[in-house]
């Protein structure tokens, strides 16, 4: 008999982002169904030495984890700023983005986005130089992320060798 | 002309079309002009009702239904807007005496929708808003008085359980705040004889919950005072005030002219309805008080703890993070724009409220994390002031730690090292140095190791010695590393050496079960005789050998740790397929991660997941003597709660599974029964289900019974250490209440609070074979504490 208000439910931090993964085997549709259904969570900005033990203990807070993935370099093969969390229940990953993402993990703001579901080769970096593609391009200088961004760094060596 | 009609004219949809879509349009514009109503504007708050109830008049004629609904929903879900919305419907009968009519009739349906449905939070605020249609003059004040009246008459119902009672009482109680003037102005008679009986039986019913649900046991310097004695204080001290009342913000007093003009509904007559077996009303609560007058420096003052300001801006707020708690940024803004907030120490009261929400037993309103986070935000919106209160809050807490309930320390501890993760652990650690004189295991320096505990493992353990002044190394974790008993040659000698070296390498060489268990046989059995034939009976030495061994080259990661066990699960199965096994393989697993709880914790998760131990062997190993010297510490609570709930889960699962198979078979008797041809499919197909069903049920039971045993197993032990210690502390003639004594029986109860939904189910055996009339009557206490709750 009584409505309950759209108007008074709003749930903003449980909406899927803007984000697509370009290598996701699928169409667009399937993949924003396994979005809204996911027990996964992307999580980004981690420093890299943030530890699996750390990230369990900030995102148990949320609910029993189920497993986690930590991201790697596709070269070296050691930790490179990001990882995968996936909860037994779909509850529990949505309190996750409510109150864990956007707050710090080692000190960083950490980001959290709804993942379509971890795959075997999911765990790389995807820039050219091994590890994410947003530390390919940036340009400021991030101690816990391997210093500057692999283009600026580049950049930063050529220019050291002119000016001798 | 409505201005929603210019909105849709604007659609340029074809005709049909158009007016299937309008009509939502226009019911969600509805939505959001009257939910919106009473935000921040640029006009004033009795300029947008006045132009809302215009708007809202002129689309009666085509969607008075929708309306009603939308006002009906927005009294049971927006009680911080109470009054605006009194306030809008007043105005609404004022112009529309049978528009009044028909919301007051909606409004008394959903009363007894919400009470039918177990809603009571929901209910009480509808009771609310009905009182206060008495100050809009929609509703005539005898009516409601009436109203009232038959509440209180619960009282006098025979067998009613005391939380009936309790929750009629208070829905009239916590009313009187809003319209408690305007009724005694009209029948002063009969609300005395109301407060008359609510007051006489406030001084009988029995109170031994009470003590359960206290945050701390001590009544300086605030006590925490059940519910309804708080309530009646307050009403009290409001009767003796003349009842004025100064707080609550009331709109439709600008528009008395127009308002005192209307005619006003009588309530239809309302029947409680009956109590029945299904009903589940609210627990009992403790008000949680930390605060009062002295503490706020400078600006206005607080509100006396038995003033009905408290209530009412207690009870707003609560409302607010009842709204919000999903959305941190737009409930910490609602928390900071509260009205009327020049004239109270805002930051205080959320302060208080947040923690009083917290820390509130059996369970916080919410997961306990979104506290932190809202707290987080409003630190952010308030960064001169709030951080300073909530600074103040964690001194006073910590202070007072002496008489804290042990579950409250535990939230205490978890949101204070979380929360300053967030602020680089900065904190005046030298204030606490106190602490440092004490002996270890009293709560201040306990809690104090298990904060730097609980942060290393959102950090790493040297920024622990950076973080904390010299003198607290004492109180630091150690660093979590891996003990190996067969290290290296010093340890040549130990029984089973030989074999560490031999599984080391086998699984290097990546060896198969069968290759690994042939080089297990050839580990001694310390319990074995030598003409003792038994192959297969347990072995602590081979359990040893081989875990030690693994977790050793695992101990890398939880990954590696969680790879390790799966890949060699069978060997592990073999290995504690007894009780004795599964014992065994929890002491190895202490004795190799005893300084690395957090691995110990995950390790036990997994274990039982892939059912390598099972819940009562955790149970058991917790209380066995090997583990007394660390019972007090945090973590062992952490996997015990854990591992219950586990065990709870996996009941409510198969629950599930064979609810959703009697479901199926049931809808395919339906289909036949309208006429499905097939007979030999029908009956294959329900042939199977039912088999499926039988299997399923035996399933639950055996899952049942496990979870019944496992809780068993639990008060027994408890029973077992409590009772003990009191006998001991008796025959030496020694205060028996140290704080050992005091974590374990808190321990104790907080099993009953965490888990009382289904330990209700066990009462009867609980009551006739551990909890009887024998027992210490310290012990037998907790468990009467416990029946008190909701009887």
């Amino acid at each position: 008999m009584a409505a309950n208000l759209n108007a008074l439910h709003s749930d903003s931090y449980i909406d899927i982002s803007q984000y697509r993964d370009q290598h996701f085997k699928g169409n667009r549709y399937e993949q924003e169904k396994l979005l809204k259904q996911s027990c996964t969570l992307y999580v980004g900005n981690l420093s890299f030495y943030t530890t699996e033990e750390q990230v369990y203990e900030l995102f148990s807070k949320s609910g029993d984890v189920k497993r986690i993935v930590m991201g790697l370099d596709k070269i070296k093969k050691t930790a490179c700023g990001f990882c995968f969390v996936e909860y037994y229940t779909r509850g529990d990953s949505e309190n996750a983005m409510r109150f864990i993402n956007g707050t710090r993990l080692d000190d960083r703001i950490i980001r959290t986005d709804w993942d379509a579901g971890f795959k075997e080769g999911r765990q790389y970096g995807r820039g050219k130089s091994g590890g994410q593609v947003r530390d390919e391009y940036r340009q400021d200088y991030d101690p816990a992320r391997g210093g500057y961004g692999k283009l600026a760094h580049l950049q930063r060596v050529a220019d050291g060798r002119q000016k001798y | 002309e409505s201005f929603l009609r210019h909105h849709y004219n604007n659609l340029g949809l074809p005709h049909k079309k158009r007016r299937a879509s309008e009509s939502i349009e226009i019911e969600d514009r509805l939505e959001s002009l009257i939910c919106r109503v009473g935000e921040k504007s640029t006009s004033s708050l009795e300029s947008n009702l006045e132009g809302l109830a215009g708007v809202l008049e002129a689309d009666l004629p085509n969607y008075k239904n929708k309306i009603l609904r939308i006002l009906c929903a927005v009294a049971r879900l927006l009680p911080e807007k109470l009054t605006v919305y009194t306030t809008l419907v007043g105005l609404l009968n004022a112009r529309n005496y049978n528009f009044g009519g028909e919301f007051v009739e909606a409004m008394v349906r959903q009363l007894k929708e919400t009470i039918k449905s177990n809603s009571f939070y929901e209910a009480v605020y509808v009771v609310r808003f009905l009182s206060d249609l008495v100050n809009c003059h929609v509703i005539a004040a005898p009516s409601m008085v009436a109203m009232f009246e038959n509440f209180v008459s619960v009282i006098q119902e025979e067998d009613a359980p005391q939380v009936r009672r309790d929750w009629y009482v208070y829905a009239v109680l916590s009313s009187l705040p809003w319209v408690g003037k305007e009724l005694y102005e009209k029948k002063d008679v009969e609300i005395d004889r109301i407060l008359n009986q609510i007051e006489s039986y406030l001084k009988r019913r029995q109170k031994t919950h009470v003590i359960m649900l206290q945050v701390w046991t001590a009544e300086k310097p605030h006590p925490q005072e059940e519910y309804l004695d708080c309530l009646w204080a307050q009403i009290q001290k409001l009767k003796k005030d003349r009842w004025q009342e100064r707080h609550i913000l009331r709109p439709y007093i600008a528009f008395d002219s127009v308002l005192c003009e209307a005619l006003q509904h009588n309530l239809p007559p309302f029947t409680p309805p009956p109590h029945s077996e299904t009903a589940v009303y609210p627990m009992p609560r403790v008000i949680f008080r930390m605060f009062d007058y002295t503490d706020a420096p400078e600006g206005p003052v607080m509100p006396g703890s038995h003033s009905v300001e408290r209530f009412v801006i207690e009870e707003n707020l609560h409302c607010i993070i009842k709204s919000h708690w999903k959305e941190r940024k737009t409930c910490a803004a609602q928390l900071l724009s509260y009205p009327g907030k020049n004239k109270i120490p805002l930051n205080y009261h959320i302060v208080e409220v947040i923690f009083a929400e917290l820390f509130m037993l059996p369970f916080p309103p919410h997961i306990d994390v979104m506290y932190t986070t809202l707290l987080i935000e409003l630190c952010k919106l308030q960064p001169g002031s709030l951080p300073q209160v909530l600074a103040q809050a964690t001194e006073m807490m910590y202070l007072r730690l002496d008489s804290m309930n042990t579950t409250c320390i535990d939230r205490f501890m978890s949101w204070f090292s979380h929360h300053l993760s967030n602020f680089q652990f900065r904190w005046s650690w030298d204030d606490w140095s106190d602490c440092l004189t004490q002996d270890l295991e009293k709560p201040k320096p306990k809690f104090v190791k298990e904060v730097l505990e609980k942060c290393m493992r959102l950090s790493y353990h040297q920024r622990m010695v950076d973080i904390v002044p010299a003198s607290f190394a004492p109180l630091l974790p150690v660093n979590p590393l891996f003990v190996y008993k067969y290290m290296d040659e010093s340890s040549s000698t130990l029984p089973g050496y030989p074999v560490t070296i031999a599984i080391h390498n086998a699984i290097k060489n990546r060896a198969n079960n069968e290759e690994i268990l042939n080089v297990l046989k050839d580990v001694p059995n310390p319990n074995q005789g030598d003409d003792d034939d038994e192959v297969d009976s347990f072995n602590p030495l081979k359990i040893e050998v081989f875990l030690q061994t693994l977790l050793h080259l695992a101990a890398k990661s939880f990954s590696h740790s969680f790879s390790a066990l799966a890949k060699f699960h069978e060997i592990l199965k073999a290995l504690t397929d007894s009780d004795e096994g599964k014992l065994h393989i929890l002491r190895v697993l202490y004795d190799v991660w005893k300084n690395h709880p957090q691995m110990i914790s995950v390790i036990v998760d997994k274990m039982i997941r892939t059912q390598i131990v099972d819940c009562a062997a955790v149970a058991n190993w917790i209380f066995s003597p090997e583990m007394a010297h660390d019972f007090t510490r945090f973590y062992v609570w952490e996997i015990l709660h854990s591992t219950i709930r586990k065990m709870n889960k996996h009941v409510q699962k198969i629950q599930k599974e064979l609810d959703e198979a009697k479901e199926k078979l049931e809808k395919q008797h339906r289909r036949r029964d309208s006429g499905d041809e097939d007979d030999d499919k029908n009956s294959d197909e329900d042939g199977l289900l039912e088999e499926q069903i039988e299997r399923l049920q035996e399933k639950v039971e055996t899952a049942q019974s496990e979870q019944k045993n496992l809780f068993l197993v639990i008060f027994q032990r408890f029973i077992m250490i409590l009772t003990e210690h009191l006998v001991r502390c008796e025959t030496a003639g020694v205060d028996s209440n140290t704080p050992w004594y005091k974590n374990c029986i808190e321990r104790l109860q907080q099993i009953f609070l965490m888990h009382y939904q289904i330990i209700q189910q066990y009462m009867l055996t609980l009551e006739n074979l551990l909890f009887t009339a024998e027992l210490d009557h310290h012990i037998l206490a907790v468990y009467q504490q416990f029946c008190a709750l909701q009887s």
